[in-house]
């Protein structure tokens, strides 16, 4: 499939940090991208680049093949993960406007149905919700009809309804063969809208590619979760590997069969047992580390 | 266009809906005016201001006790007829030509000009010979009214659009612009037009309204008036444009508009005419708009002046509008 975007060794150095260490990409187009990574990653650094916002130190970023110019201010839709609007205008008004810096553009009816802002449309928008705000700015994100839409870490600070309403909205917005580049601190989130994700450490890309594809290269084996009250103090004596997860006890295992084998000679209830799946937050985990990043 | 006159509405909206900034925008020079206006009334001064042609070192040499008496102002000028019409409209008290036989010009319904006369009668200059002028006193209240306008315009001009774009780079809404096929030109030029819009209107409701009122001075064209205050108000805003065109700090922003408001509140003849000033301290005055607007204003007002008689005025305000747009624009920075 076409790349619709696409890094070539991107590199930012500012005084002292390699905020982004030579980054390569290619995001084919009608696909959800998710760039992941832990704070001090080089995500924004590194979709801000994308954007056009800020010029790489080297390297370069195409767009349809071509490097980026006035076209892709005008076939490129972005949500900022910071961002004011002009104060004192409506919603309907702040759709005006924008609307009115673009030469083709959606109806402004179509994005308000799309992003369901019917209800709102004359109010004031420093009076909006937390999840209003968002249906917003996604809503100016969509009114050049964009091909490629970029969404910096939108559903901070949402509760969770709101968040899943967004959710929503950005599937169905990919339903229109958009390609969106998503951030997110959220895994779930990832997992939820990304058809192939990167995560990024210290500035480079540490893995990519589909959830389902990472979650199997990572972890070959299954967490065996059984309640303490179960298993007693037989599974510490039996050396299997077995830790305390809270309440439960966590065996992590290649041979599924052989483990269920053992603790049943031993005697263990396994009446409550569970398997617990691998998330995309524990790939995270493992492949940033669980320190505090600086 | 369309992206202009987006960037336009979007800023005269904000600016037309926050009640409080409008009111205060146009209540302020209201207040000023009139409270000037009633301090200052009595116009009383306690020295006398006597104009000289030919020198005053060449007067101590003819009256030699008369550059010496106190609580007289001397001031020298070049031009026996611009003096000549000072003495006429009672910004000066008296004239003294001493280029070739001494002769003095005082204005015959001047009260301050009968005084004088029989003042420099004691101090040798009794054989000077004597010219009468006519014309009505031009008051307190029409001298300062273009520079309590002018200043006022200044204020709303330099923080009006430096403080708002340096909040929208604060905040993040110019970064937003940049993500759009937004160009700065067209950005800066919608900020300096909606800006220009809303001062002169305000000038213009201020003006009309205190006109009600205290019945201003005008000899000479309002259409001229306008010209040169629509020039000054888009010279001060661009200067405002380009403080604000790099900086994300208001504090900076600030500094660097106080930096540019206070010598030109000082320097600018708005407060108090700067004849009699030392000469760099008038060249320094040259530099500033302020000081091209408020003379030509009060000129065109009180002497009616016409366009042709402003146009060195008119030239350095247009110029310094373009001169500062132009580098604002090119230096300008989203983030």
């Amino acid at each position: 499939m076409q790349a619709i975007i696409s890094a070539t060794d991107l590199v930012k150095q500012y005084p002292g940090v390699r905020a982004v260490d030579g980054i390569n990409l290619s995001i084919p187009q009608g696909i959800c991208f998710g760039l992941l990574g832990p704070n001090g990653a080089g995500k924004t650094t590194t979709i801000e680049m994308l954007e056009g916002i800020h010029q790489p130190t080297s390297g370069t970023v195409h767009y349809k093949g071509e490097p980026l110019g006035a076209r892709y201010r005008e076939e490129v839709g972005i949500q900022f993960q910071h961002t004011a609007l002009q104060e004192f205008l409506t919603v309907r008004e702040t759709l005006q406007f924008f609307e009115r810096l673009y030469h083709e553009t959606l109806p402004i009816a179509e994005v308000i149905t799309l992003c369901s802002l019917t209800d709102i449309l004359d109010r004031d928008t420093r009076k909006l919700s937390g999840g209003q705000r968002q249906r917003l700015l996604l809503s100016l994100a969509l009114i050049n009809d964009p091909d490629l839409i970029f969404l910096d870490e939108p559903t901070t600070g949402l509760d969770p309804q709101a968040r899943r309403n967004f959710w929503d909205l950005v599937k169905l917005v990919k339903s229109r063969n958009k390609t969106i580049v998503l951030t997110t601190h959220y895994m779930e989130e990832a997992y939820a809208l990304c058809d192939e994700i990167a995560i990024m450490d210290k500035g480079r890309i540490v893995s990519q590619g589909t959830p389902a594809q990472l979650l199997t290269e990572h972890f070959g084996d299954v967490v065996l979760q059984i309640p303490g009250e179960d298993a007693g103090g037989k599974l510490m004596e039996m050396n299997i590997g077995a830790v305390p997860a809270g309440e439960l006890f966590e065996i992590k295992t290649n041979r599924l069969h052989h483990t269920l084998q053992l603790l049943m000679d031993n005697g263990i209830n396994l009446d409550r047992l569970r398997i617990r799946a691998w998330t995309l937050e524990d790939l995270f985990i493992n492949v940033t580390g669980k320190d505090v990043k600086p | 266009m369309k992206k202009f006159l987006a960037v336009l509405h979007a800023r005269n909206m904000e600016f037309l809906r926050d009640r409080s900034a409008l009111v205060w925008n146009l209540a302020m020079p209201f207040m000023l005016v009139f409270g000037l206006a009633f301090t200052f009334s009595g116009g009383n001064k306690d020295i006398y201001k006597i104009g000289v042609v030919g020198g005053i070192g060449h007067l101590a040499q003819t009256a030699p006790k008369l550059p010496t008496t106190q609580h007289l102002q001397f001031i020298p000028y070049d031009d026996l007829d611009i003096a000549i019409n000072k003495v006429k409209h009672h910004q000066m008290d008296m004239l003294i030509d001493v280029s070739a036989a001494p002769k003095y010009w005082v204005n015959t319904s001047s009260p301050n000009g009968y005084l004088l006369e029989r003042i420099i009668w004691g101090v040798g200059a009794d054989k000077f010979e004597r010219q009468a002028v006519e014309g009505a006193e031009i008051r307190y209240v029409d001298w300062f009214l273009p520079g309590i306008l002018g200043m006022n315009m200044m204020f709303a001009c330099l923080f009006g659009v430096g403080f708002v774009i340096v909040r929208y780079r604060k905040n993040g809404f110019l970064k937003r612009l940049k993500a759009t096929p937004l160009g700065a030109f067209q950005f800066l030029f919608a900020q300096l037009i909606s800006r220009l819009l809303l001062v002169v209107v305000i000038t213009t409701i201020v003006y009309a309204g205190c006109n009600i009122f205290i019945e201003f001075n005008m000899q000479g064209s309002y259409w001229v008036l306008l010209l040169v205050t629509t020039l000054g108000a888009m010279s001060m805003i661009s200067i405002g444009l380009l403080i604000a065109a790099h900086t994300a700090s208001e504090e900076l922003a600030g500094g660097m508009l106080n930096i540019v408001t206070w010598p030109m509140m000082l320097l600018s003849g708005a407060w108090f005419s700067l004849e009699g000033a030392q000469p760099w301290v008038q060249n320094i005055a040259q530099l500033f708009p302020l000081t091209h607007m408020v003379s030509s204003a009060r000129a065109i007002m009180n002497e009616g002046a016409t366009l042709a008689q402003v146009m060195p005025d008119v030239w350095v305000l247009a110029l310094t509008s373009a001169v500062f747009l132009v580098i604002g624009a090119f230096v300008f920075k989203w983030e």
